[in-house]
């Protein structure tokens, strides 16, 4: 019965790193092919380990002749702002929507709920004309404008709020304090871990967005990351890779070493909303 | 009659009376809720709740790039622009691509991640947290950066094909060949997607209480069978939360097929919301906003069919 056991675990062992080393395997691939010169890829396309791992050429130009310096620049400042920005609203919002009964709550509530379900696909076309109308197109406010606030960040500083107990915010109040002053002073103190996880999914989704910068940036000076990769692949004809994969490094790296610190929050964070 | 008038009048002083009371009693008043949720509300309406009103109206009307300026100036059509969508080959085939990766992709990925889910929750405590991290890590990665990884890997003599031709396969052209090609855009959107639905199926599985195992195994059931018909059964919230979820992102795929494929060959891989994006792009912003009403309205109607279905029963 023992060895059956022994056999069953090590059985699953075995599957479970299989599994591993296929998710980790493209990951391998970007690494290897980054620091392959264009001679390497021609000579041999289907090699994988690079000849040295010395050779930084690929983001040499990527930094100098490619323009990724600046679509670096402009993507910390689209999840800077977008992070800070659903932060402070989200909390904001979450603690009178579950703290302080007012007229409308369920009418906002319920807006948020919808808002999660409605596909973006529906919603970009008529953001962009507004857009249009407040003259942001090809702007960084024009792409940041619609992530300030996301309806799942409200969603979860809303949940995190209920768990706190009425008769600390009461307490407070008793004692003279306003509702601004227990917001600041005993509310956001205490709420950690939803802006630890509200700050996770708004940075992901904030660095990660394709399509929207795709749509509003127009020229190279307000591309973020993932537009100016995207557009470096198209104009390179899908040859260049050593360049094309060390851009795919530049894109990959602040989220992975975020995620490798806080791989607790992003878990927890999807287990306890169920959102992505 | 007047005990009437004087117990309204009664009333009417009580009312701002019982007010001030419960002001003092209930937590603060109406106008500083609102002052917090007013910064999230007027972001929200602009970019959101207009936006989402916008598309429904903006289908019944003919609406295109030379109206970008002064959107009011446009006509109604009601209809019309529906039964436009709704006959124009490219769309239809671009739907039925986008059924394809429905059909193909939520099953086939709630299947692995329901595996992997069980594989973590039977018994390995001490590697569960780095098995899932590394079967996360995809869900994370950005998809422009992935793309072009899967580009690379699946090219002509790329390393899968090298792969292939030392086991004497000879590869076939990945992205060149309508069937290939949509296989590829499948692998990469169920590698992007798997860590999600196993999270969240290991979730619901801790959950499950230690003792109805117990019960199980000590009845004599074996795993297999004690995995359809007590742990699924009892899973019934969580999978309907990820067929729901899993559904929803696939009908609303983009990025795979466009950064893969471009939706080619041929259109063989283009889905509706890349279809979208392109009429939006040509300027034939009452297509585009048609056709992505359809696709909402595809969504309701797989969700409602699936909320339905997998409702817990009582």
């Amino acid at each position: 019965m023992n060895r059956l056991h022994a056999m069953r675990a090590s059985g699953l062992y075995l599957v479970l790193c299989l599994v591993s080393a296929l998710m980790l395997l493209p990951f391998a691939w970007v690494v290897f092919g980054s620091f392959k010169t264009q001679g390497e890829f021609t000579a041999n396309p289907g090699g994988w380990l690079p000849e040295s791992f010395a050779n930084l050429q690929n983001f040499v130009v990527l930094f100098t002749e490619q323009g990724f310096g600046g679509f670096l620049v402009n993507s910390v400042i689209v999840s800077g702002v977008t992070v800070l920005a659903n932060v402070l609203f989200c909390s904001m919002a979450g603690y009178a929507l579950a703290k302080l009964p007012f007229r409308g709550r369920g009418l906002v509530m319920g807006g948020v709920l919808v808002a999660m379900t409605v596909p973006y696909v529906a919603l970009f076309v008529p953001q962009f004309l507004i857009i249009v109308q407040l003259g942001l197109v090809n702007t960084l406010a024009g792409i940041i404008a619609p992530m300030l606030v996301m309806p799942i960040g409200v969603f979860i500083m809303r949940q995190f709020a209920l768990s706190i107990p009425d008769e600390l915010l009461e307490a407070a109040r008793i004692d003279g304090a306003g509702e601004f002053g227990i917001f600041f002073r005993i509310f956001l103190p205490l709420l950690g871990p939803a802006i630890a996880t509200v700050s996770i999914f708004t940075f992901l989704a904030s660095w990660n967005f394709f399509l929207w910068p795709l749509v509003v940036a127009q020229t190279e000076d307000v591309f973020t990351l993932p537009v100016g990769l995207a557009i470096a692949s198209q104009q390179a004809n899908t040859t260049a890779y050593g360049l094309l994969l060390a851009g795919a490094i530049v894109v990959l790296l602040p989220v992975l070493i975020l995620f490798l610190f806080l791989q607790r929050y992003f878990i927890q964070g999807i287990a306890t909303a169920g959102l992505k | 009659m007047a005990l009437e008038t004087t117990s309204a009048g009664v009333a009417a002083v009580g009312r701002p009376l019982r007010w001030a009371i419960s002001r003092r009693l209930t937590p603060g008043p109406t106008g500083v809720a609102w002052l917090f949720v007013m910064p999230f509300l007027v972001i929200f309406a602009v970019f959101t709740a207009v936006p989402a009103v916008m598309a429904v109206t903006l289908t019944m009307t003919d609406i295109g790039v030379a109206d970008l300026r002064d959107p009011l100036g446009v006509n109604f059509v009601f209809l019309d622009n529906f039964q436009a969508v709704l006959t124009a080959p490219a769309f239809l085939r671009s739907a039925l691509n986008t059924v394809v990766y429905v059909g193909i992709g939520v099953p086939v990925t709630m299947a692995i991640g329901f595996l992997l889910a069980l594989a973590l929750d039977s018994g390995i405590r001490r590697a569960r947290p780095v098995f899932r991290a590394v079967i996360y890590l995809p869900v994370i990665a950005n998809v422009v950066a992935a793309a072009i990884v899967w580009q690379y890997a699946f090219t002509l003599n790329g390393p899968i094909n090298s792969f292939l031709a030392d086991l004497g396969i000879a590869g076939p052209n990945w992205l060149g060949t309508p069937t290939t090609a949509m296989i590829v855009v499948l692998l990469l959107t169920i590698w992007r997607t798997t860590g999600t639905c196993m999270v969240l199926f290991l979730a619901g599985l801790q959950s499950v209480p230690e003792e109805v195992h117990e019960a199980a195994s000590l009845d004599g059931a074996g795993y297999w069978r004690r995995v359809f018909q007590m742990t699924l059964p009892l899973l019934r919230p969580t999978t309907l939360l990820v067929t729901v979820l899993m559904s929803v992102m696939f009908l609303n795929i983009f990025d795979e097929p466009y950064l893969l494929t471009g939706g080619g060959p041929l259109g063989s891989t283009k889905s509706v919301a890349q279809w979208v994006y392109e009429q939006f792009g040509f300027g034939n912003i009452s297509n585009a906003m048609t056709g992505s009403i359809v696709l909402l309205l595809g969504v309701l109607i797989v969700c409602v069919v699936q909320l339905r279905v997998l409702r817990p029963r009582q």
